[in-house]
């Protein structure tokens, strides 16, 4: 039954990013903005227009243009950058890491620190610090990610300048690395010197990034374990003499999270489109910030690339997310 | 300064917390760090889109050097070629190849390496955008240190593109050995400086040739940031992240220039303008003439830009070659409400018509447009106005499909007219939106001819035509801020290209 299931979603998984691949063809060639056209000085004659136009594959039309790059992709060729002359696989699997690791540290603080406040908040019911956590859940939901990021790089970069405010990692550092998981390989290299630099560098824009979603989760959370705290056998852990931190923790926390797991998987994915701005807010050298070059270039191919590379990462957290949440319903998983 | 137990404490806090995260120490400036507005997508500067972005050539001249040298006020001096010219009958052009230059892997800078790079960009397979220059050019060969090239089609800007977009050198031996792909990673020139670490969209580290034939730059390692975001650039400089920056809000600039740091403020090669397309209304001379008497340009620029700018009347700026002082369109709402009522106009029965604009494409572009609506309105012109991207302005353009007015920004950092008035408002260019058979015929016999201060007295008298007849409406003379560290003194160079090879310690 399982496994029927699973089949079925990867099935659909497939034919979710056919169509994604098919529609960002079109649109992003259908969409004002001709990227010959950006690329020629004034005195080029429309012979150059036309010249151009072919050298980049641009002359034919869009379903001949969309079977000659279905057929490269069919053999790992994504095509090559209009701006960088790179292939674009090269490009988007490059960035990739940097921008997964930006989002794996955004979502473990968001959960750290919207975890803490709801359990926090759940200990302290009825009491003004309750209240003080509600008031802060609020404000850090109203406020969008690309704010909070103005705000870190106004106080912990201008005010009081102890973190990085732009890039990955000091230019200046010499990197060992063979993978493009700088944080992860620094940790495995035992590089712990690296490792501040480049936690120094990403800790604002994963900051930026957590503190919506930390809202979003600890009130879910919170709400999740107020409701389970009146269910009959959480009263019973009580009477058997459990003390109330055992209560929340080990008896309330593990039915109250599979709302909160569903979410943070969804919220997983909308955080990693939130990294195209904040990314480029703090000059940090991923996937997000590079797709924001390809839209002003009209890069085409790189446009599609990423656009596809985003869709894979969405399908595939929700995905997991379903088997997750299956695998630890014991509900589903019997039924 | 009472250095006690307390300040001694907050201290060492402080000197730890910075050595822990690594920021560069204030005080002494080893290495210069620059965050720059734009990133460095490629590093050929002879093809692709990279190679006609004009920002990006203070990144390329930096490692490469152009076949001619341009000085900070735009004029040209000898660099990797230290004379040229026409022969008589202007059927050949020659170039004498300066000697005792190095490429960055330490081989010798030959002739072979500026025939090769002049025939590269003229052949249509390589992709130069600017082929239908270079293939002006034809036959390229050496004698001794003389490069010696046939004129396919005389060109009298010629030498004005060797030192303006795509005009580099490129080494010959190396780019046949590693290809596009191994030049991409790997790039040499024989600039002032040399690339040694790359990270695309992150940076770029530059290390100081010390062998440059035009003297080692003052800092011998620089870091370029590529740091997109106006707001994290200025940041950036007034944390003391980066040394210097440019491009800012002039408010910001301001701000910090008589604050923590130091600013240069110098008008560049670079205009607003608004394009006027021959089609409904605007066939109207009157019409024309009224939208542009009714215009107070240097209200705008002292409101909008806070002063940073210079109110143009042509598209020459004072730098240019052409510019001519004498033609001056002048503010006059009055003459304006004059002309409008003889075509049948006023305030009561506005004309309407349709003007486009980008919207932070430039420094308060789409602020400026509505000033000058707002100004419109007042003489009897009604305008709505459409915002769209720079990329559809492009296509517009090229599709002669522009809205009746447009506004525009045109870079010229050769200063040459057919650069400026003549691929804006030669009705064949595809970058022109005025077709007039007049302007045609005033601008056609200039392309071609061989006496300079004949074809120079020429380009006056179209301008004189396009400001007397208003087929293009020229605003403003942008300003370029650069901020930077007291420790560093930054020569402004007007193409807007911003290099730290003039910048030393000071």
């Amino acid at each position: 039954m399982f496994w029927q299931k699973l089949i079925a979603r990867i099935g659909t998984t497939a034919v979710t990013l056919i169509g994604v691949a098919v529609i960002v063809f079109v649109v992003i060639r259908v969409v004002p903005g001709n990227p010959v056209a950006m690329m020629l000085p004034p005195g080029a004659t429309e012979a150059d227009v036309a010249r151009l136009t072919a050298l980049y594959g641009l002359d034919k039309s869009i379903p001949a243009q969309f079977l000659i790059w279905v057929q490269g992709v069919l053999h790992g060729d994504f095509g090559t950058s209009i701006t960088t002359r790179q292939p674009v696989l090269d490009l988007v699997l490059g960035r990739l890491p940097a921008t997964l690791e930006l989002s794996i540290m955004a979502l473990v603080m968001a959960v750290a620190i919207g975890g803490t406040a709801a359990l926090t908040g759940t200990r302290l019911r009825g009491t003004r610090a309750e209240g003080a956590i509600d008031v802060a859940n609020g404000m850090a939901l109203s406020v969008p990610d690309f704010l909070w990021g103005l705000a870190l790089i106004l106080l912990f970069g201008v005010l009081m300048p102890v973190f990085h405010i732009s890039g990955r990692v000091t230019p200046s550092l010499e990197l060992p690395f063979t993978t493009g998981f700088y944080l992860f390989e620094s940790l495995f290299r035992l590089r712990f010197d690296l490792w501040a630099d480049i936690v120094s560098h990403m800790l604002m824009p994963a900051l930026a990034l957590a503190i919506p979603l930390a809202a979003i989760i600890g009130q879910l959370l919170k709400q999740s374990l107020k409701e389970t705290m009146h269910l009959d056998y959480v009263t019973l852990s009580r009477t058997k003499g459990y003390g109330e931190n055992h209560v929340i923790t080990r008896e309330a926390l593990p039915n109250a999270i599979l709302p909160t797991l569903t979410l943070v998987g969804v919220q997983f994915t909308f955080l990693i489109g939130g990294t195209v701005i904040v990314e480029r807010l703090f000059s940090y050298e991923g996937l997000g910030n590079m797709a924001i070059d390809a839209v002003i270039n009209r890069d085409l191919p790189l446009i599609q690339g990423i656009v596809i590379l985003f869709a894979v990462i969405f399908t595939a957290v929700n995905l997991v997310v379903d088997l997750l949440y299956t695998v630890l319903n014991p509900r589903l998983r019997h039924g | 300064m009472n250095l006690n137990r307390r300040s001694l404490l907050k201290l060492s806090a402080a000197g730890a917390a910075l050595s822990l995260t690594g920021l560069p120490a204030l005080a002494a400036i080893d290495e210069l760090v620059i965050a720059y507005n734009v990133t460095l997508p490629s590093w050929d500067p002879t093809v692709g889109p990279s190679a006609v972005n004009p920002t990006i050539q203070g990144i390329y001249q930096s490692v490469f050097d152009q076949y001619i040298l341009q000085q900070p006020d735009l004029s040209p001096a000898p660099g990797l070629l230290t004379e040229w010219g026409w022969n008589d009958d202007r059927t050949q052009v020659w170039m004498t190849v300066r000697e005792g230059v190095k490429w960055h892997d330490g081989s010798d800078f030959t002739a072979e390496d500026v025939a090769w790079s002049l025939a590269r960009v003229a052949n249509p397979d390589t992709g130069s955008p600017i082929q239908f220059v270079w293939g002006t050019l034809k036959n390229h060969r050496v004698e001794g240190n003389k490069v010696i090239a046939d004129v396919a089609q005389f060109d009298p800007t010629i030498f004005k593109w060797m030192y303006f977009l795509t005009g580099y050198v490129l080494p010959k031996a190396y780019y046949e050995k590693v290809g596009a792909e191994g030049f991409e990673a790997a790039p040499i020139g024989t600039g002032p400086y040399m690339v040694e670490k790359f990270e695309r969209n992150a940076y770029v580290r530059l290390k100081a040739n010390e062998a440059y034939w035009g003297g080692a730059p003052e800092f011998k390692t620089v870091t370029i940031k590529f740091v997109t975001d106006s707001a994290a650039r200025v940041a950036e400089v007034e944390s003391g992240n980066a040394h210097v920056t440019l491009e800012m809000p002039y408010e910001e600039y301001d701000r910090l220039k008589n604050g923590p740091l130091a600013g240069v403020a110098t008008p560049v090669s670079d205009i607003g303008m608004i394009f006027l397309n021959d089609i409904d209304v605007m066939l109207d001379p009157n019409v024309r003439k009224a939208a542009a008497l009714a215009i107070d340009k240097q209200t705008i620029i002292d409101r909008l830009l806070s002063g940073y700018g210079v109110a143009i009347d042509t598209l020459q700026t004072p730098e240019y070659e052409a510019y001519d002082p004498s033609i001056k369109v002048g503010y006059d709402p009055e003459k304006a409400k004059e002309l409008l009522a003889a075509s049948g106009y006023s305030p009561e029965n506005p004309v309407k018509f349709k003007i486009q604009t980008t919207k932070g494409f430039k420094p308060k572009d789409y602020e400026m447009v509505q000033a000058i609506v707002g100004l419109w309105r007042k003489v009897g012109i009604e305008a709505e106005i459409e915002v769209y991207e720079i990329a559809k302005h492009y296509e517009l353009r090229a599709a002669d499909q522009l809205a009746p007015a447009a506004f525009y920004n045109w870079g010229n950092s050769v200063g040459d007219p057919t650069t400026s008035t003549g691929f804006a408002m030669f009705g064949p260019s595809p970058h022109s939106v005025w077709d007039g058979a007049d302007l045609i015929e005033k601008i056609a016999p200039l392309w071609g001819e061989a006496d300079e201060a004949k074809r120079i007295e020429g380009w006056k008298a179209v301008d004189r035509y396009i400001a007397e007849n208003a087929l293009v409406i020229p605003l403003l003379q942008y300003v370029q801020p650069i901020l930077h560290a007291p420790g560093v003194k930054v020569v402004p160079h007007a193409s807007g290209a911003l290099l730290p090879h003039l910048m030393t310690r000071g």
